[in-house]
């Protein structure tokens, strides 16, 4: 698909709202529809169909495989780690009450978002990682 | 209204299921398969499930068809003429299915507000989690915050899957050029 003019023009531009989005989804997931899992995934949507559009090797440029094994278990570290500073301040794990010393309410909202963010970053990592796999799979190198 | 459209997604969706069966171009059913899970997300939206729609159309339509097309790129765009007669995998699927049907008759309706599932621990969810979490949406503060274990279970669950997709088809090649380099 790398020859296609009117494909790249068309993902180049549209590329940088689908990631806003997905971090809309990401962050605005208190108040609407969304939360950590479908704001991963269409992030790494995001990844993949740039790895479609100009070639798998510049996209492992943009999100090499360290980052993608760091962020995979990052996600789930953040998670967990919330729950460990939760039990740390004297709460039970993952009763993000605690958080906040004033306001047991901020506390929640407080480890709602990092809880989700943690959720996010692994998704978008393992979705982006399973397809890096799989396209870079059937030649050593081959990029589509 | 509103049951008009979703029995028209419904019909899409069984009629793009009958033409994925009789297919043997396996190009065409990752397409159809994808598109299947599309009239799944409307038929999620339909039903104000907008999340699950979100992530249906996202992971089913989206990514899912992505890896298919990858795999078939890797194998094969033919499926083999199969040897044995369909009878017995018909009789099968037949037999399961009326079961599962003959399940459902038991189940309370749809959007029934005396089903179990309304009654249990939702209403305080619905009346509670305002001032307990005060997140406006009640769906992610039931995700995060009452379920929140739940949750980590399944992040850890892609976590895993993951790491074994990872070391499953990056491992094998890694050793076959070792095996090479000798």
């Amino acid at each position: 698909m790398t020859g296609n003019g009117i494909v790249r023009v068309v993902s180049k531009v549209l590329l940088p709202f689908i990631l806003l989005f997905a971090l809309y989804v990401q962050f605005h997931g208190d108040y609407g529809p969304g939360g950590g899992f479908q704001a991963g995934v269409i992030f790494g949507a995001g990844f993949i169909l740039h790895a479609l559009v100009f070639g798998l090797e510049h996209t492992k440029k943009l999100l090499p495989r360290r980052v993608l094994e760091i962020g995979i278990s990052a996600g789930v570290l953040l998670y967990g780690g919330v729950g460990v500073a939760s039990m740390l301040l004297g709460g039970t794990f993952l009763d993000y009450g605690v958080l906040d010393s004033h306001d047991p309410v901020h506390g929640q909202h407080l480890g709602i978002l990092l809880v989700e963010l943690g959720v996010g970053i692994t998704v978008t990592m393992v979705m982006a990682s399973i397809f890096f796999d799989f396209a870079g799979r059937g030649a050593p190198g081959a990029s589509e | 209204m509103t049951e008009g459209i979703t029995l028209v997604l419904l019909l899409f969706m069984a009629g793009v299921a009958l033409i994925i069966t009789r297919l043997r171009s396996l190009f065409a059913v990752v397409m159809l398969t994808g598109f299947f899970s599309f009239l799944s997300a409307s038929l999620f939206v339909v039903m104000d499930a907008v999340d699950v729609a979100f992530t249906e159309a996202a992971v089913g339509a989206g990514i899912s068809t992505v890896l298919m097309l990858g795999a078939l790129a890797l194998t094969t765009r033919e499926e083999k003429v199969p040897v044995h007669t369909p009878l017995l995998p018909l009789l099968v699927a037949t037999v399961t299915g009326a079961f599962l049907i003959y399940g459902t008759l038991d189940m309370p309706h749809f959007g029934d507000p005396d089903a179990a599932i309304h009654q249990h621990v939702a209403p305080r969810y619905l009346q509670q989690s305002g001032t307990e979490i005060g997140v406006p949406n009640v769906v992610t503060s039931v995700l995060a915050s009452y379920r929140g274990y739940d949750t980590f279970g399944e992040t850890t669950v892609i976590f895993t899957a993951g790491i074994a997709v990872m070391f499953l088809l990056t491992g094998r090649r890694r050793r076959r050029d070792e095996e090479e380099t000798p």
